[in-house]
């Protein structure tokens, strides 16, 4: 599934009344299938950007295509919708329910989807992320990869089209990271799904036959 | 995955927390349940249904106690009546069937209250349109010293028919039991009602019992003093039982061994005494009427059962009841507040859960339906709990009330009125619940998330 931005602005209101400009992206594409890393400094905006392409934050104006569906233009429940569906997300800081196993995180995952939660699907993707042995254990019960890779293996539990990875190895280990890695890459590949991964690591961007700056294409006013 | 699911996990998340919540919604639904159950027994026990006569007819003195203890046997007689005072009504052009009582005394072997009374009485229903029943193996009581008993006492005593039974003479305190043996001749069926809990023996064995029947001196007088003639000077009275003694014969208690001798002798009317008359008349005004011509005289007085059991209810027991059940409310209320406290008191923490929620494509809608749902699983689950703790207390109560009171108290009760529980939790939960879901509703996904 692509995706397109064009003219995207987004402000925050600040504690004084005014407006504080965070992004303003002209044109921005990712095609069908295509892998690209987005780099930026720290607070250049890079999360809020995934948060409006998945739905979760509104733009302020501007086109925001995924698929041909211009989210700013949809209501809220139907984003929600949309994201669910057809959006998967893996958060910096894994972002599991605590008192849900990892099969349940995954099962959940399903639950908004509009789908019946198919646990034999959610067991598949448990043990293809290699955690076939640890499907009734709490987040708080495995490793930070592990932890990871339940979260890589719930984004990826209603068949999205599009993959957004916020940092997905800023918390873990080196050996973790490219096996994390490996699995988002391989997981889009199998799947033809397209996938804009944020980081700040030379080394995870390096991976990328494209990598873009964030600064690049986001001049805020 | 279903939101009761989810909501399930976050309650078990907040394990002790939500047991306590639901434990006290528990034990106030126990208790409103205990209250009802209880009450609805009593009214069944008290009200119309559980008697078929118009007027009960006993010696002048609180009307409650008069029903309390001919109906219920929960309360000693007030006084006796001569027998000639049954016989008059039996006369009575205006009465349909007047049916005599002697009670008083209780069976040696658990305390079961006796009754002498005539064949008659188990011919009529004892409620309306409930007649009484008996078992395959029983037979008529025809001759004096023979007994129906209650299902409860054939139960308790494990007497069956021929079994042999001994009367104590004034209640279990008095220590004195009587020679004479009864022969248990039929069983009743089980009515639900103080009949269960009853010997009834006839009336004719009953005055044949030592003691049961007054010295033929004291009868005298204490006839004519009922029906206010003039006392007899000690030499009338001398002459009157001469010519009664000619009539009858004498028969001296004292002057030979009754034990395992259950003889008959003839005795007069006069040495006779009853405790009450059931009443069933003609037509419906009569009672009424009855019951105002007694109560100018002073010979005795005449209650329909109803009236004092109803006063007895709405005076002393309603009131206490409503006062238990606002207390109950009150309770539940209070428990209600309680899982709004938990659950709100959580939100601050699982903003970031349900956040997490909403990034996976839930809808603001159907977290606050997760929230809802976690508060009408603990309110409605503290409920069905307290359902069963309330029908398990009466389970465990009732024996106790029934030695205490004497009272029949079905241990299986259940009042319709329970069935109001249900949407009454349901209501308190969603009220409970809107809050806190409200807060989840109004979540921002970004601001929640970022916030770790």
């Amino acid at each position: 599934m692509s995706l397109e931005l064009r003219n995207v602005t987004k402000t925050y209101r600040e504690p004084g009344g005014g407006r504080l400009p965070v992004l303003n992206v002209n044109h921005f594409q990712l095609a069908a299938g295509e892998q690209v890393v987005l780099v930026g400094s720290s607070g250049g905006g890079k999360t809020t950007l995934l948060n409006i392409i998945a739905g979760i934050t509104a733009a302020d104006g501007g086109e925001v295509l995924v698929g041909g569906t211009d989210l700013v233009k949809l209501p809220e429940a139907a984003r929600d919708r949309f994201r669910a569906e057809r959006i998967g997300y893996v958060f910096q800081t894994f972002n599991l329910l605590p008192a849900f196993t990892a099969l349940e995180n995954v099962l959940l995952g399903m639950s908004f989807g509009g789908k019946r939660a198919d646990r034999a699907r959610a067991i598949k993707l448990l043990e293809r992320v290699g955690l076939g042995h640890r499907l009734h254990h709490q987040p708080s019960q495995m490793s930070v990869g592990e932890q990871q890779r339940t979260s890589v293996a719930r984004a990826l539990a209603n068949v999205p089209r599009l993959l957004l990875a916020d940092e997905p190895t800023a918390n873990v280990d080196a050996a973790n990271q490219q096996t994390i890695l490996e699995l988002l890459r391989d997981s889009c590949r199998e799947h033809n799904v397209s996938l804009l991964l944020v980081t700040h690591a030379p080394e995870v961007a390096n991976q990328f036959e494209r990598v873009e700056k964030l600064a690049d294409f986001n001049r805020p006013a | 995955m279903n939101l009761a699911t989810i909501a399930w996990k976050s309650i078990r998340q907040r394990g002790l927390a939500s047991s306590l919540t639901a434990l006290s919604v528990a034990l106030g639904v126990m208790l409103m349940v205990a209250v009802l159950v209880i009450f609805g027994i009593l009214q069944n026990t008290f009200n119309q249904r559980s008697i078929n006569y118009d007027l009960i007819v006993g010696a002048k003195g609180d009307p409650l106690q008069l029903v309390l203890s001919t109906v219920y046997h929960i309360s000693p007689p007030i006084e006796n009546l001569p027998y000639r005072y049954y016989v008059d009504w039996k006369k009575d052009k205006r009465i349909e069937s007047a049916i005599p009582l002697a009670m008083g005394d209780v069976t040696e072997q658990g305390s079961f209250p006796i009754v002498g009374t005539i064949p008659e009485f188990f011919e009529i229903d004892y409620a309306p349109g409930r007649e009484f029943l008996f078992t395959k193996d029983s037979a008529e009581m025809r001759r004096p010293f023979e007994a129906y008993i209650g299902s409860r006492v054939a139960i308790e005593n494990g007497w069956g028919v021929g079994a042999k039974l001994k009367l104590v003479h004034g209640g279990a305190d008095s220590g004195h039991v009587h020679n004479e043996e009864f022969t248990v001749v039929g069983l009743l069926a089980p009515t639900g009602t103080p009949h269960d809990k009853t010997v009834y023996v006839n009336l004719e064995g009953f005055y044949q019992i030592e003691g049961h029947d007054k010295p033929l001196g004291e009868g005298i007088k204490r006839e004519r003093e009922f029906y206010g003639e003039p006392p007899l000077s000690p030499e009338e009275l001398a002459a009157e039982v001469k010519k009664i003694e000619a009539k009858y014969g004498t028969h001296d208690h004292a002057g030979h061994d009754h034990a395992g001798h259950n003889h008959i002798h003839e005795l007069p009317m006069v040495q006779k005494q009853i405790t009450a008359i059931l009443l069933r008349c003609k037509g419906l005004t009569v009672g009424p009427l009855i019951a105002g011509e007694l109560k100018k005289g002073y010979q005795a007085q005449a209650v329909n059962p109803i009236f004092p059991m109803q006063k007895l209810l709405d005076q002393f027991l309603r009131p206490a009841m409503e006062l238990l059940m606002v207390l109950t409310v009150l309770i539940i209320v209070v428990s209600g507040i309680g899982i709004f406290v938990s659950i709100y008191n959580s939100m601050a923490a699982r903003r970031r859960e349900i956040a997490i929620m909403r990034a996976l494509g839930a809808q603001r809608g159907t977290v606050f339906s997760i929230i809802l749902a976690e508060s009408i699983i603990l309110c409605v689950g503290g409920g069905l709990l307290g359902l069963a703790l309330g029908h398990g207390l009466v389970f465990v109560a009732a024996p106790i009330v029934e030695s205490q009171t004497g009272l029949i108290v079905n241990p299986l009760a259940f009042e319709m009125q329970e069935l109001l529980l249900l949407p009454a939790l349901l209501l308190l939960a969603t009220l409970v619940g809107i809050l806190p879901g409200l807060t989840a509703y109004r979540t921002d996904v970004a601001e929640s998330l970022s916030g770790s």
